[in-house]
């Protein structure tokens, strides 16, 4: 029901280098505070006129709280979403390419078809 | 009439601006031999000697997004900023400005829609680098007027491939009714067989070589019955999980025509996807 507010939550803090770091250093507690702020934001619309009714399942909540990006990939996030902003905060620890690699691996074990990523 | 004096296709690989921009330890071992195709794939656009560009390309995820997402939308601004801050951050690339072709935008929508093709469109459209990268490889000046089009690869439920077909046949018949005597070129870019996000990624050549070895000579020889009997929009999830992009390939292959030989077909194999470049000069190749 609510992979689109994944995928809402993956876009809107990859775009936006502050929230980046915030998730990177606070999963947990930025993902609490985005749900509970951010979720209903309509990104073309002024603030009062936010939808009411976006809520992630509670293993959606754990995965992303965790930074647990196979389990996102499980659960049908969208993966370009998930790689480039997973890219943006863990690719720095690594060496060139490595993490993409090791994310990779840590995916080694999806065989096709992959979960589908349709919201 | 307008002329188009060039219809182009290739791989958009947003790789490429800091691989032949970078000095010294920083060069990758593979940067001389890419920098060398894409100044001959350049020179093919230059000697065509184009007054603007209609350019066929895909936002990811940076400007269109799922609350209400386009399946193909022309831009019709008088100007186009370029490039996104997470480009900037992961691939790099510079913040550009091009300018906008206003009068051939809107001809473009005026006969898609009347064509049949409900085309949206934007007056406030930032360009990705799906539009940024081949400036940055054909025309590095960026002083030519634009007109981009955008296309859904990303966001399922996407349009069938027969579809980008059929609106590449008819921007380019569009382009040759547009009462002008401007030098048109057409431009698109896509993928071959890519994975992003998904277990195959990143290896040491495209996720699948023999889908990329077919789709070359689809599109080299203008094969779009071969290409249509095979590609469907479940077909494409075997060869990588964004193989997808490959249906910008296909809109150029309706804007080049049936069996319509390329005048140029180069790629390059790089350690995770096959780079691939086409010209074809429908008026036939400039002296």
């Amino acid at each position: 029901m609510s992979k689109y507010l994944v995928d809402k939550f993956l876009y809107t803090i990859d775009r936006d280098p502050e929230l980046v770091e915030r998730y990177r250093d606070d999963p947990r507690g930025t993902v609490e505070w985005w749900e509970a702020e951010q979720a209903g934001s309509i990104l073309n619309c002024v603030r009062a006129e936010t939808t009411t009714w976006l809520k992630f399942e509670p293993g959606e909540r754990e995965a992303l709280a965790t930074h647990d990006y196979p389990r996102l990939f499980e659960l049908g996030a969208h993966p370009f979403l998930t790689l480039t902003l997973f890219i943006a905060m863990f690719e720095r620890d690594h060496e060139p390419l490595g993490f993409q690699k090791e994310y990779a691996r840590r995916l080694g074990h999806f065989q096709l078809p992959y979960p589908d990523y349709a919201t | 009439m307008a002329e188009v004096v060039a219809v182009i296709a290739s791989t958009h690989h947003p790789f490429y601006y800091r691989a032949s921009t970078s000095t010294g330890d920083e060069r990758p071992p593979f940067a001389d031999e890419w920098v060398a195709k894409i100044e001959r794939f350049r020179e093919t656009l230059t000697r065509a000697r184009p007054d603007v560009l209609v350019m066929v390309g895909s936002d990811h995820f940076h400007q269109l997004w799922l609350d209400n997402m386009p399946q193909f939308l022309v831009g019709k601004a008088p100007f186009y900023d370029g490039n996104f801050y997470n480009e900037e951050r992961e691939f790099g690339l510079p913040r550009m400005l091009l300018d906008g072709h206003q009068e051939l935008s809107g001809h473009i929508l005026r006969q898609g829609l009347d064509a049949g093709f409900d085309l949206a469109f934007s007056e406030e459209l930032r360009i990705d680098h799906s539009i940024t990268c081949p400036v940055i490889t054909l025309r590095p000046e960026a002083d030519l007027p634009i007109v981009p089009v955008y296309t859904n690869i990303f966001a399922p439920p996407l349009p069938q491939p027969k579809r980008f077909v059929q609106l590449g046949r008819a921007i380019r018949e569009i382009v040759e009714s547009w009462p002008s005597d401007q030098r048109v070129a057409i431009i698109g870019t896509g993928h071959l067989s890519l994975e992003l996000g998904g277990p195959r990624q990143f290896g040491e050549h495209g996720p699948d070589p023999e889908f990329d070895r077919k789709a070359v000579d689809w599109i080299a020889n203008g094969d779009l019955e071969g290409c249509l009997s095979e590609v469907s929009l479940e077909s494409l999830h075997a060869p990588g999980n964004a193989t997808h992009g490959f249906m910008d390939f296909m809109l150029m292959m309706g804007v080049a025509g049936e069996n319509a030989k390329a005048d140029h077909v180069d790629s390059l194999d790089l350690f995770h996807t096959m780079e691939a470049y086409f010209t074809w000069y429908p008026n036939g190749a400039p002296a």
